[in-house]
């Protein structure tokens, strides 16, 4: 039997009480999307915690967020108040990693700010090695992991259509219909047609008609990084219906490190607002703290047992640190391409993905429907108003076309995620150092992704002004690789049941333990892995 | 092209009450921030400061005066081809000026830029010739700086005048007609739009 010992008051001074729930059987740590799609499949018949570093934000806030997000005197990570001391970080490698940029620290996590693009990944690519001559296999197949993908397109509610040849395979329909294709789609459609290039639909988190008690897409057009109306799927969802069912979530907890002895995790110790610490102890420990919080906590943890790190027999905690990386086309048409009227995009080409080999990697294609600038965000900079304003306005909008695209990153050892020796955050702790690098294949793929572009923007008559090639790339903000799956209990932290090879009772829910990313954006995977590893717990509690 | 109600009840749907914990603070810790550390923002400093240093001793404007004259600097801002100005700043305003700190940063700034145009122009800028008022804020600065709710005068006269107003114009409906965009972001205006072509 668990039991939770706290060394203060346990009501801060928001009058929340943040006391350590007794008799826990599960404490998960992270209430992003991970998380909380654990926590809400347990907490029906088992005491569920979930600790969580950032706050609980009012949904009546997201109009100002949406504001902030607009405009210019705030920045990305200022939207949902990130940044600071307790978010502060370290680079160290020869590409810079905008940490803060990429992450939403509070309770929804990152799928408050994300773009709710949810594809499978492909057969091949939890068989990267064997199928295609580089990088490790995963210890699971796409089979494995098939119905919890159907689960999971259930539970975020994802609008998709089954006209994507490419697509690994599926045996029923998405939950809902998916986005008609917009007028710009249809500008690219008679160019790829041309060329032979097949165009599909595109799934999306994102409500195309009502579901799950949420509206359906009302048009706001900042998908990333607010979505006012809710129609956009994030981990709020499951977080409420965790706490429905009876589970307790502490906001503003950030765990400090994890108790232990050689074989169990017998306590989350966390920090609140008021300066306390407080231990919560439970029978089953699950990490869903992301990419980069997940090696670090693990770090921060380390023992006379563990003196590495914990779960860190291996040595391979914090290393084979990868993103996606964005390949992408730019310029104008001498026609309206109707652009900015929402904020997500509805068709993409698989096509490619399927022709990696040890060469050039997987990669997708987008077709963005918000090219060029948005004219509301034109108009709030400048020296101009009134006549010259929209004189401005209406030549800078109207005419761009643009194409995007994911890259895979293989994974390499001396791309890592570590504990700077001198830095600390807000609490003392040491802050995650990112060394982010990136591999020659990824280079190459990008710059076979961008001919492609570019043949297709050439086809359609564009003028090009911008290409996103190996030199101009930047990160997806898909942290992965982190606490790497693998059956061998010598080359990964958790085995293929996401459960740690050193402890009995810690899983990891979390892209971090993607042994390769391929090129799909991680959320879906991510949340059919936890919904996987929650059936685990629940058979091991 | 008329700006209506139903613009000003839009572009306050897009923003909607100022929400004061949401925009209370700016750029919170961004000094400490290691993103923009590393130079993946844009530069802090604003470049246009003429307007002096706003010390903050100016007359409290009432609402109807701060009403009168968001909705004067608005005629300017705002481009010839728009009519019903008046009317939408001040249905745009009955949503905006709430209890929140942004709304208290409007009524400020708004005194301020009055208390300008009588000590410069010997009026409050209601009373002022579209030209005189132009010229006001250009001599305030609010054309070159960047805006800045804790910044300089000219930079809240950005933030808090200027681009308050922008921004309720060009995330309306009627706003974004004039751009080509019917659906402007901010503007929950559906997913029918994006799907149609030019017209």
């Amino acid at each position: 039997m668990s039991g939770a010992e706290s060394a203060g008051p346990t009501r801060g001074d928001d009058g929340v009480d943040r006391a350590p729930v007794p008799d826990a059987d599960v404490c998960v740590v992270g209430a992003g999307p991970a998380g909380a799609l654990v926590a809400d499949r347990l907490a029906d018949d088992r005491e569920v915690v979930v600790l969580d570093a950032g706050p609980r934000f009012d949904p009546a806030d997201r109009l100002a967020r949406q504001e902030r997000s607009i405009r210019p005197s705030y920045d990305r990570p200022d939207v949902w108040d990130g940044g600071g001391e307790r978010d502060a970080h370290a680079n160290s490698g020869e590409r810079f990693y905008p940490l803060n940029h990429a992450r939403v620290k509070g309770v929804g996590g990152s799928t408050l700010h994300w773009q709710g693009m949810v594809m499978r990944l492909h057969e091949d690519d939890f068989n990267s090695g064997s199928a295609r001559g580089v990088g490790p296999d995963w210890p699971i197949d796409y089979a494995d992991l098939r119905p919890y993908y159907a689960e999971a397109e259930r539970e975020l509610g994802v609008a998709g259509a089954s006209d994507n040849p490419y697509a690994p395979p599926r045996e029923e329909p998405h939950p809902m219909p998916a986005f008609e294709p917009s007028h710009s789609d249809s500008l690219f459609a008679e160019a790829c047609e041309e060329l032979g290039i097949d165009m599909h639909s595109v799934p999306n988190a994102r409500n195309s008609e009502a579901y799950d008690g949420r509206s359906a897409c009302v048009g706001y057009g900042t998908c990333q990084p607010v979505c006012p109306a809710g129609a956009k799927y994030d981990a709020t969802v499951h977080v409420e219906r965790a706490e429905e069912r009876g589970a307790t979530v502490i906001d503003r907890a950030p765990v400090q490190r994890l108790e232990h002895d050689a074989d169990r995790v017998t306590a989350a110790v966390y920090a609140t607002p008021d300066g306390e610490e407080h231990r919560q102890t439970a029978d089953a420990f699950v990490v869903a703290c992301g990419g980069v919080e997940t090696p670090r906590l693990l770090l921060m943890s380390d023992s006379e047992e563990y003196p590495d790190g914990l779960a860190n027999s291996s040595g391979t905690v914090g290393k084979f640190f990868m993103d996606h990386l964005f390949a992408g086309v730019g310029g104008t048409l001498d026609e309206p391409t109707r652009q900015n009227h929402v904020g997500f995009y509805t068709s993409a080409c698989d096509q490619f993905y399927d022709e990696a080999d040890e060469a050039v990697g997987p990669f997708k294609l987008e077709f963005l429907n918000y090219a060029g600038p948005s004219p509301v965000e034109m108009a709030l900079t400048g020296d101009d108003w009134g006549d010259d304003l929209l004189g401005r306005l209406r030549d800078g909008y109207g005419t761009h076309v643009a194409m995007g695209g994911l890259v895979e990153q293989l994974p390499r050892s001396d791309s890592y995620v570590t504990l700077h020796p001198d830095r600390t955050d807000d609490r003392g702790n040491p802050v995650p150092e990112i060394h982010w690098n990136v591999d020659e294949r990824a280079l190459r793929t990008i710059e076979r992704a961008n001919e492609i572009q570019r043949s297709v923007l050439e086809e359609l008559g564009a003028e090009i002004e911008w290409v996103a090639g190996p030199d101009a790339t930047g990160p997806a903000y898909h942290h992965m690789g982190t606490t790497r799956m693998s059956a061998d209990p010598d080359a990964g932290v958790v085995d293929a049941d996401c459960r740690t090879h050193d402890l009995d009772n810690c899983w990891i829910a979390s892209s971090s333990v993607f042994p390769t990313g391929g090129a799909m954006n991680p959320t879906l995977t991510i949340a059919a892995l936890a919904l996987r590893v929650a059936d685990d717990v629940r058979e091991g509690l | 092209m008329e700006l209506t109600r139903r613009d000003a009840a839009a572009a306050l749907a897009a923003l909607g009450a100022t929400g004061g914990v949401a925009l209370a603070a700016r750029r919170s810790g961004r000094g400490n921030d290691s993103d923009a550390a590393g130079g993946a923002d844009g530069e802090e400093d604003g470049s246009g400061d003429g307007g002096g240093d706003g010390g903050g001793t100016e007359r409290p404007l009432d609402d109807a005066a701060v009403r009168a004259s968001m909705a004067a600097v608005a005629t300017v801002l705002y481009p010839e081809a728009v009519d019903g100005v008046e009317a939408f700043v001040d249905e745009f305003l009955d949503g905006r000026l709430d209890g929140s700190p942004h709304a208290d940063g409007v009524r400020a700034t708004a005194g301020e830029v009055d208390e300008a145009a009588r000590d410069w122009y010997g009026a409050p800028v209601a009373e002022l010739s579209e030209g005189d008022r132009d010229r006001l804020l250009r001599e305030l600065g609010a054309d070159t700086a960047d805006e800045d709710p804790d910044g300089t005068l000219a930079e809240r006269v950005r933030y808090y005048v200027v681009n308050e107003l922008l921004l309720a114009l060009y995330a309306s409906p009627t706003g974004g007609e004039l751009v080509g965009l019917e659906n402007p972001q901010g503007h929950p205006g559906g997913t029918e739009s994006y799907r149609r072509g030019p017209r």
